[in-house]
């Protein structure tokens, strides 16, 4: 392939991947037909993927290289259109792929902030990083923090930085692969995450960002066909017309009315719900009061709670003809009753919670910051915009995409390639708000109002799979389902699509196959991340400058083992909620990198004094803020101006843009080099101009 | 390596750009998600506004942004004379 020119090299490409795509199809309407000939479902799952992960690694091991330019960063000829679809699948996580339509369903606009979030942060992106970025031309992004500030600390900070936030976030994709292993296979789920993993480090193992950059093409292709069509489906269903996107604002305005009918007592529906509000309404009131015996009684309240309990279910056993199942729940009662005040408190607190969420009316779907008053509401903007700021800016700075722009042939291949890296992503994410619309009004209409008597085939199939994802039970006993009678987990509305549009299970699989190639796309490029800045980072540039090829490569597939299987380790542990370690990646790298990124390519005077202390300070402060905040930590102290943890990063990047600046002007301008270098990085093109592009 | 005029022209050039581009993007977020509330009565395609902007305008006006930074961006590098050699 060496002989090819970039654009015989782009053609056969273009080529090879029409195939593909061809291919692929080919294949659903396969295992389509093996459905209708009755082939049964768990068995069109295994088939979907363990195909789709053989093809990964069939890429991987086609893509299998020893040269290390080819290693690091594919050969410098990935061309603009194919690292905007690898981009697009490294970007596009478990997260936006599975749960960004179930946080708008369930948050309605305020959900919108993790939409605008991880779009607009690639206008940063593009603007003030990767043409840059694309010029300086080396392997990692602690090679340009060391290259811009010299010496071996801010390349340190940088590589820790780096494996922290790639780390948090690698730990959320297995998470998600693990999650979608198991529940279409039926492997347990430790057993689930120890397979994706074989399926992400084949791929990875054998030709580091080569084999990675095609494998992710090719996933990004599954994960759009497959989260496409089954809303193109559903909209066509409710609208009639198979451009969700545009129909979708008139189902929104049903929506809302529907909203408004709902929450109106007056009308025959509305006082339904008012009925089963007022039955959560009393449920809250008890668990409150539990909470309160509690906090004045301690261990003696609890004792004597259990002690009526016990009581309560030696007495029906005691009668002569009790019902077998109430002495059964009186026993279930028995040993689910908390066992010490912690866990008591814990318990009845989740309850009182979950109680008042179905207490209060309906939140409306296309309302911004609802609040019962003007602070509440103010409260919910401030979150809202902090939020963006947080994933935007986090965007520019982790180190998993801005590698990807070390990718291309040239400053301006880098340029566009950031365009075709929005668009590919923006197909999903200005998709996910329309199915989020299209299911609550599925929800709303079709499901809402309906007889218990014959639901829809879809939530008994889903609710007896997983309570947490799809719950409903007819709390006033009229038979009929009210709104608040319905819990639905946010997973659920991606997952659960294709069933409500009324696809044949195949493209139930297919989605299934899509959440795993988004998940193993992501994961792919962040234990990348993590075993260069360890092997190239550390090893070569600080521990060994002269070590030989070879070493150096084996060294990077050695370690990217152990990080792979350390993270898998860490994940079946399962720590914390997927949300919010997303978000904390995103914090964290945007207080760690962007200072330091962007001020080194827009401002000559910033030297290695302001880097140290902007990075160190801003992650530091970062850390520091969500250890305090977060309850996972259990310190829980007060929130700075209402700042969610989750947002933490706007304290860390204030901290590291002062940091740089304050420490660059207390001590001496950079070295001429570096001016240079600064010039260099500048100007696509410049005669007579250093070189620091490592081959 | 000595920059000349017309270089330093360039790079004013990019910033400028770059400025403009970046108050456009923090007009559709911010001044936008700030405001959200108060433009809450305007109608787009069915959308009330700021959901509009939230779930697709922004989105589409970022598309836009960074395709004019690239496409005006390659265009300056052959005007000034820092393009790279075609390949």
């Amino acid at each position: 392939m060496a002989t090819q020119t970039q654009s015989q090299f782009n053609a056969s490409l273009k080529k090879y991947y029409s195939f593909y795509t061809g291919g692929f199809i080919a294949f659903i309407i396969i295992v389509a037909i093996l459905e209708q000939m009755g082939v049964p479902n768990k068995i069109l799952g295994y088939i979907f993927l363990a195909a789709t992960v053989l093809l990964y690694a069939g890429i991987g091991v086609m893509s299998r290289t020893a040269d290390v330019s080819e290693y690091y960063v594919a050969g410098r000829r990935v061309p603009a259109l194919f690292n905007g679809m690898a981009t697009g699948a490294d970007w596009m996580s478990a997260a936006s792929f599975i749960g960004m339509a179930g946080t708008l369903y369930l948050s309605g606009y305020d959900g919108l902030a993790f939409v605008l979030g991880w779009t607009g942060g690639y206008c940063l992106v593009a603007l003030l990083l990767a043409p840059y970025l694309r010029k300086f031309g080396q392997f990692t992004i602690p090679d340009f923090l060391g290259a811009r500030y010299g010496g071996n600390i801010p390349r340190s900070i940088g590589v820790f930085a780096a494996i922290m936030c790639s780390f948090t976030y690698v730990i959320a994709q297995i998470y998600g692969v693990g999650l979608i292993t198991s529940r279409f296979t039926g492997l347990e789920f430790g057993i689930g995450v120890f397979v994706g993993l074989g399926g992400i480090l084949v791929c990875s193992f054998l030709g580091g960002m080569r084999a990675v950059t095609w494998t992710q093409v090719a996933q990004y292709i599954i994960l759009i066909i497959a989260y496409l069509i089954p809303v193109i489906w559903l909209s066509v269903k409710h609208t009639g017309i198979p451009v969700p996107q545009l129909a979708y604002g008139y189902v929104l305005e049903k929506v809302t009315a529907r909203e408004q009918v709902l929450n109106d007592p007056a009308t025959p529906e509305g006082a339904r719900e008012a009925e089963v509000r007022a039955i959560f309404k009393q449920r809250q009131e008890a668990s409150e009061a539990k909470l309160k015996a509690l906090e004045t009684g301690g261990a003696t309240y609890l004792a004597e709670e259990k002690g009526k309990l016990v009581q309560a279910a030696a007495d029906l056993k005691a009668k002569p003809n009790a019902d077998p199942k109430a002495i059964e729940a009186a026993d279930k009662a028995v040993t689910d009753f908390p066992a010490d005040a912690a866990a008591a408190k814990a318990a009845w607190k989740k309850a009182a919670d979950g109680a008042k969420a179905k207490a209060g009316p309906i939140a409306s779907h296309a309302e911004p910051f609802a609040g019962k008053d003007d602070e509440a509401r103010n409260k919910k903007r401030k979150n809202f915009l902090a939020l963006v700021l947080c994933l935007m800016v986090g965007t520019a700075a982790l180190p998993h995409i801005l590698m990807r722009y070390y990718t291309t042939p040239s400053v301006r291949e880098a340029r566009k390639s950031v365009f075709w890296s929005l668009f590919f992503i923006f197909l999903l994410y200005f998709t996910a708000p329309a199915l989020a619309v299209l299911a609550k009004f599925d929800v709303y209409t079709l499901l809402v109002g309906s007889n218990f008597a014959d639901l829809p085939a879809w939530v008994n199939a889903w609710a007896t799979v997983d309570k947490t994802l799809m719950s409903i039970t007819d709390m006033n006993k009229d038979g009929i389902v009210q709104l608040a009678e319905i819990t639905i987990g946010g997973d659920l509305i991606v997952l659960a699509t294709p069933e409500i549009a009324g696809l044949p299970y195949v493209i139930t699989g297919l989605v299934a196959a899509g959440g795993l190639a988004a998940a193993l796309s992501t994961a792919d490029g962040l234990l990348l991340t993590i075993a260069n800045a360890l092997s190239h980072d550390v090893y070569y540039k600080m521990i060994d400058p002269h070590a030989p090829t070879t070493r150096r490569l084996s060294i990077s597939k050695g370690l990217l083992l152990v990080v792979a299987v350390f993270a898998a380790y860490i994940t079946s542990l399962k720590p914390g909620d997927i949300l919010f370690l997303v978000g904390a990646a995103f914090s964290l790298a945007a207080s760690a990198f962007f200072p330091a990124l962007a001020l080194g390519v827009f401002w000559k005077r910033a030297n290695k004094m302001g880097a140290i202390l902007g990075m160190a300070g801003g992650l530091g402060t970062c850390m520091y803020y969500m250890y305090m905040t977060y309850p996972f930590f259990g310190v829980n102290a007060p929130l700075w101006w209402d700042i969610n943890p989750i947002s933490g990063g706007i304290f860390g990047m204030s901290v590291g843009f002062t940091g740089v600046i304050v420490g660059s002007l207390l001590t001496a301008a950079p070295e001429k080099s570096i001016q240079e270098l600064v010039d260099h990085v500048r100007y696509p093109n410049l005669e007579g101009d250093i070189k620091t592009e490592a081959a | 390596m000595q920059l000349t005029e017309k270089h330093k022209q360039y790079w004013q050039k990019n910033l400028r750009l770059t400025g403009i581009l970046l108050a456009i993007w923090f007009v559709a977020t911010f001044v936008i998600g700030w405001f959200a509330r108060d433009l809450q009565s305007i109608t787009i395609l069915g959308f009330p506004f700021p959901f509009y902007m939230g779930a697709q305008g922004s989105l589409i006006i970022y598309v836009v942004i960074i395709w004019y930074y690239a496409h005006s961006m390659n265009k300056l590098d052959r005007e000034y004379g820092v393009h790279e050699g075609d390949d």
